[in-house]
């Protein structure tokens, strides 16, 4: 073998080495902030059955799980989000008092993602209902068009967020199924803090998964069901 | 030497004229600034009244801004004389206005900085991203016009371009419109209704600008506008606040029909504060039927009287956008029908509103960037009506 071939070998060995040992952490920091290689399908669909006869008065277990899930201050002020809040209703005709746990009700047909001018405002595969803080140019389009009044805007500069979720001033926000703990096999924050286990958490395309199975066997309702955007939240007893 | 004083007025007049419309765009641009800085929290909005005054001001404009073109169009398209010679005066107002209107809205978003999103990632369901594409549309499109009108090699074709025009400012206005008709779970708009409404409200609201600009123009030039032009614009004016009112009676009838929809009417027209006070007297009393015993009364309807009549137009038109954009939002979403619902969260209350200096400061910031568009172009373009002895056509 020549001198110039044994170079030229050498010279390709040190070049692959010092490529693979530039590339690699990259590759590791990539699939690291892309976490699963598996995109999310819409073989699911997540969901939510609320049992309002089991939803205690004056419980706000679920309120508070989420505000400290997701890093909000909890505030009541008209100015301060809330994902999730608590409805005392009465019905009108026979005093019949309920109290339910309202939030975004991840509709198939969302008109806040029909609004939106940007795209921010999508529906994964799987049905969560999510915005995209990079796109959300503030409009409020979407506060406008949701039925449920389920999103809030972000009036003031932030603090303290929690890396798992990001929000932004000047964005809209709402309740995100607790997408970060879904994507890990857990449930949402409001289910897994319900004392009473009135939120039953599970995919709704999986007929024999415990919410598909409940839903089949218990009346249970869509909130404005007449608007026709079959919601991914149901609920029994209203 | 004396004869050159007035016109030495006048100069310095218009100068100041300048500053104060600059200063009123800084004092915008001031409240923008706080706005970025601190968040919308400086605002009266919130998560219950997301749009406030900054969409009052900036619906008015847009609206105005399409109506204005009345003018032209009934001159190209249809052919009438005494409109011919005023569509230029039509086309830079409607620009003007849109340039006011869009400013503010874009400004008001949370995010302003990223309007350039709007233009990279469009989604092609949202009304809203339609309408971006329909106020681009329609300001290359006066542009053209303009163009068209006021370069005499290109006269031939201010025709085609004054259709095109009338054209695309009707489905501008109807966009305007459907971006309240689509919201299908708010009982105050998710009506059909909406569209021809704003077209018809623009009608009214775009002559009104006309006529206080026009009039405006006339004094400062010491003209006298042909009593008989003015006659008949001002029987148009009439005709479009009729017209007007004819049309918002009727969203209201039918909502009253309805009779869920009753709640909300009893609101917006009986006893919801401030809302029937703006209503029945800012909008129908100053806005629509002082105008109206201005224009017909025999007597009244001269020069003066219809500058007042096009003001009291205007103020109606802010009037009724409050009550329509903030009463709107005010009256509470019916989340669960047949339930009395309350929470945390404003539901099954009306929702409070103290709208800001901030929103205002925002408003009339875009009102003058359109009166200084207005002014810097009347005096060094030529704008001014040039009537001949007026003939009946």
């Amino acid at each position: 073998m020549s001198d110039t071939n044994v170079q030229r070998r050498q010279f390709l060995k040190t070049s692959v080495g010092a490529a693979a040992v530039a590339i690699a952490p990259g590759m590791l920091l990539f699939d690291m902030a892309h976490g699963k290689s598996e995109a999310v399908s819409s073989k699911v669909r997540w969901g939510m059955l609320i049992d309002t006869a089991n939803c205690a008065d004056g419980c706000n277990d679920c309120v508070t799980a989420c505000n400290k899930e997701n890093g909000l201050s909890g505030g009541l002020s008209p100015t301060d989000s809330q994902w999730i809040r608590k409805v005392e209703l009465k019905d009108m005709r026979s005093g019949r008092e309920v109290s339910l746990p309202m939030m975004c009700q991840h509709c198939e047909h969302p008109p806040c993602v029909d609004v939106c001018p940007t795209g921010a405002s999508f529906k994964r595969a799987d049905g969560i209902v999510l915005v995209d803080k990079h796109i959300c140019i503030g409009c409020r389009y979407c506060m406008m068009a949701c039925p449920y009044k389920a999103r809030s805007f972000v009036h003031e500069p932030l603090h303290d967020q929690k890396p798992d979720v990001p929000r932004g001033k000047g964005t809209v926000e709402s309740c995100t199924m607790c997408v970060h703990r879904v994507d890990n096999g857990q449930q949402p924050a409001c289910a897994e803090a319900c004392p009473n286990k009135s939120i039953l958490f599970g995919n709704l395309n999986d007929p024999d998964s415990e919410i598909s199975r409940k839903i089949r066997t218990v009346a249970s309702t869509q909130v404005r069901a007449d608007l026709g955007l079959n919601t991914g939240i149901r609920y029994q007893g209203i | 030497m004396a004869s050159h004083s007035p016109l030495r007025f006048k100069n310095r007049l218009f100068y100041a004229l300048l500053a104060a419309g600059g200063l009123v765009v800084l004092m915008g641009a001031y409240a923008v600034h706080l706005m970025e800085d601190q968040g919308h929290i400086i605002t009266g909005m919130n998560n219950q009244i997301v749009w406030g005054v900054p969409h009052v001001f900036a619906i008015f404009m847009i609206v105005a801004a399409s109506g204005v073109l009345n003018v032209a169009s009934i001159g190209s398209v249809f052919g009438k004389t005494i409109y011919k010679v005023r569509a230029p005066l039509a086309g830079l107002l409607s620009i003007a206005l849109l340039s006011g209107g869009l400013t503010v809205l874009m400004l008001d978003l949370g995010r302003p900085e990223r309007v350039i999103v709007a233009a990279t990632h469009y989604n092609i369901t949202s009304v809203f991203a339609w309408n971006v594409l329909l106020y681009t549309g329609m300001f290359s499109l006066v542009v053209i016009y303009l163009w068209t009108m006021m370069e005499r090699r290109m006269n031939p074709w201010s025709k085609p371009a004054g259709l095109a025009v009338f054209a695309w400012r009707f489905i501008l206005t109807t966009g305007t419109g459907l971006i309240f008709a689509f919201l299908t779970a708010r009982q105050a708009y998710g009506s059909a209704l909406l569209p021809p409404m704003f077209i018809v409200l623009s009608f009214a609201w775009g002559l009104a600008v006309f006529h206080v600009v026009q009039t405006v123009i006339y004094a400062w030039n010491e003209k006298t506008l042909d009593p008989a032009i003015l006659q008949r614009k001002k029987n148009l004016l009439g005709v479009f606040v009729i017209g007007s009112l004819y049309m918002v009676a009727t969203y209201h009838m039918t909502n009253l029909y309805f009779a869920h929809q009753t709640g909300f009417e009893r609101f917006i027209l009986l006893d919801g504060g401030v809302y029937p006070g703006l209503f029945w007297w800012g909008y129908i009393v100053f806005g629509n039927l002082l105008p109206l015993l201005l224009i017909y009364v025999p007597g009244l309807g001269k020069t003066r009287c219809v500058m007042a009549a096009s003001l009291l137009a205007i103020l109606g038109g802010f009037a009724l956008l409050y009550v329509f954009i903030i009463g709107g939002q005010a009256y509470p979403l019916n989340i669960f029908p047949g339930y009395q619902a309350s929470s945390s969260f404003g539901d099954g209350q009306i929702a409070a509103y103290q709208p800001s200096r901030y929103e205002f400061m925002l408003g009339f910031g875009g009102l003058a960037i359109a009166f200084i568009i207005t002014t810097v172009s009347v005096r060094v373009l030529n704008f001014m009506p040039q009537d001949k002895p007026y003939i009946a056509d």
